[in-house]
């Protein structure tokens, strides 16, 4: 009790204020953090050493250091092959998820349009609905227009089914910049699509970004859609490869297996930090970490 | 009036502009079409017999509410509709929420070492694509894995003994940095004169938990539960890359008996009508947390 209201008072953030003493409260914070830590970091951890042991096995163990998992996966064809599909699946879907984002979230966000709050409000209720699991009716769907196993249809459904909440990110950030810039354009005499190419884009590039790498991180882990909607073997990106690895029991080795999830995992966990890391205020999320 | 009529449209309100159609219409026409159609055409096979192979998959037919009819006696859909209930009220509501609060209110009193590190690690848990979730969380639980190791049991496979609850932890794990970022936010923007004033009238950690933080976090918690619930409603990879809904039915949740009616046991019409029930679910928590957020519109 009386060591807690010692403590300085902190509103904001935590300030760093040196303690005259250490209470039993603060030491068990620490402590049962990093046994949390603990719970989170392992798992991860046998990816990372696996991949660099040269006889790994389920638990993990201190490695003996080899590269050859990563030789042999990068020397695999089906390990490059689903790389490629699955920048194109994800490439495909964040372009024209952004883009079709962008140019219905200005009207939304500057225009005068009727019934515009319930559209907005129809936009946010279709973000929430389970759209991954209508992947049978649209399965029956590309059977009819023959659309089956291309990433380009496949990716037009991620994009479908990701753009109600792009939208809604999109026109947030758009809220955010200043109406008077594109006034003092307008009366300047410009159309509103060159306002749009040349005030509005320079000044949303931030709220771009976060809604691109946002819709590119989900399309790029998408596993049911690409599963049911494409089946040759080169058209299967990365998740479903992984998938099909983890089921043929004894093809594929422990350690090719986590270097390839491994290599699948980094450009992800890298776009997170860029966004995090440049766009925090976005997303007030960087005061969790930092 | 009258003079606003002679002197044409008035100029201090804002005209609807034919370009803002032209703007949307890309949009709408992509949502129309694999959007609305699919939900619309779901309404339709989900009452009909149609099948993958065969000759239902040419000549099927509408079967009114014989699929309905046909869930209320399908022993698997009831046992999955309680997995689905299981795995979202267990790993999500319940452990994603309050260990995510847990952490929110660890790491705002932790020294800043610990919090980096921790925070960090739970956010990449976070980043990760699914499917390697699934992947260490399978290399994780096998017998032989780190798990049976810690619990000293080397021989036990913990995916067949407990297959519902190491999915739930697998989930669990992926998902709590969501709501440990949503709750770090609501404590960050806690009004602190309400918070000093509580601390200098002397209320416990405990007291001023529950009876001040608690009740001002109340529209966050409320937020997070009913995303919460949206987003694992429809978990699909994770459980099936691990189990594939087994041992057995062990983990066959909604989402995952909708691909296996559909696409192993070639039931298109059937796997639509159950698709059909989740998508109401959704539906309705979604229009309550459209509800809750109806402000900020």
């Amino acid at each position: 009790m009386s060591a807690v209201q010692a403590r300085p008072l902190t509103g904001e953030k935590l300030i760093v204020v040196p303690y005259r003493k250490v209470s039993a409260s603060a030491v068990a914070t620490n402590v049962v953090l990093i046994l949390l830590g603990c719970f989170f970091l392992l798992p991860m951890l046998w990816m990372v050493f696996a991949s660099i042991d040269s006889n790994p096995d389920w638990a993990i163990k201190i490695p003996s250091p080899t590269i050859a998992n990563f030789t042999d996966v990068l020397g695999r064809a089906d390990a490059l092959s689903s790389f490629r599909s699955s920048l194109i699946l994800a490439g495909t879907t964040t372009v024209v998820t952004t883009v079709l984002a962008l140019l219905s979230a200005y009207p939304l966000s500057r225009m005068h349009i009727p019934f515009k709050r319930s559209f907005m409000l129809l936009i946010l209720f279709a973000s929430g609905l389970p759209v991954s699991m209508l992947v049978v009716p649209v399965y029956q769907m590309y059977v009819y227009l023959g659309w089956l196993d291309s990433l380009y249809t496949t990716a037009l459904f991620l994009a479908a089914s990701s753009l109600p909440f792009a939208i809604w990110l999109m026109k947030n950030f758009i809220d955010a910049v200043p109406v008077e810039l594109e006034h003092a354009a307008a009366i300047d005499g410009a159309s509103t699509f060159r306002i749009l190419r040349e005030v509005v884009l320079p000044l949303t590039v931030p709220g771009i970004a976060v809604t691109a790498i946002y819709t590119f991180i989900n399309a790029w882990g998408a596993f049911i859609i690409p599963f049911v909607l494409t089946y040759s073997p080169d058209n299967q990106p990365g998740p479903v490869e992984i998938y099909n690895f983890m089921g043929s029991h004894g093809l594929f080795k422990f350690g090719d297996l986590a270097v390839f999830s491994l290599l699948f995992s980094v450009p992800v966990i890298v776009l997170y930090l860029f966004m995090s890391r440049y766009f925090s205020g976005a997303f007030n999320f960087g005061g969790a970490v930092k | 009036m009258a003079v606003a009529g002679t002197l044409g449209p008035r100029l201090d309100r804002e005209r609807f502009q034919w370009s803002s159609l032209l703007m949307l219409a890309p949009g709408s026409v992509l949502l129309l079409v694999l959007f609305l159609g699919p939900v619309l055409y779901a309404l339709y096979i989900g009452f009909t017999n149609l099948a993958l192979v065969g000759s239902r998959s040419r000549d099927y037919s509408f079967t009114g509410l014989e699929n309905v009819t046909r869930m209320l006696g399908d022993y698997v859909f009831i046992k999955s509709s309680w997995l689905t209930i299981l795995f979202v009220v267990g790993s999500a509501i319940v452990g994603q929420s309050v260990l995510g609060m847990l952490l929110a209110i660890l790491l705002r009193n932790a020294v800043v070492p610990i919090r980096a590190v921790v925070g960090s690690v739970v956010i990449v848990a976070w980043v990760l694509p699914e499917i390697t979730v699934a992947l260490i969380w399978y290399a994780f639980s096998q017998a032989g894995g780190t798990l049976s190791i810690l619990l000293g049991h080397t021989s036990s496979n913990y995916l067949v003994l407990v297959p519902m609850l190491i999915v739930s932890l697998a989930n669990l794990w992926r998902n709590v940095a969501f709501s440990m970022l949503v709750f770090s936010a609501g404590l960050r923007n806690l009004p602190s004169e309400v918070l000093e004033a509580a601390e200098v009238e002397g209320a416990s950690v405990f007291r001023r938990y529950r009876l001040v933080i608690l009740p001002l976090l109340r529209p966050t918690i409320v937020t997070n539960l009913l995303l919460v619930t949206i987003l694992n409603l429809s978990e699909f990879t994770l459980i099936y890359a691990m189990t594939q809904g087994g041992p057995g039915i062990e983990t066959t949740t909604l989402p995952i008996y909708v691909y296996q009616e559909a696409f192993v046991f070639h039931q298109l019409g059937y796997g639509t009508a159950i698709s059909l029930v989740l998508v109401l679910i959704g539906a309705f928590f979604s229009l309550l947390f459209v509800r809750a957020s109806r402000s900020q519109v």
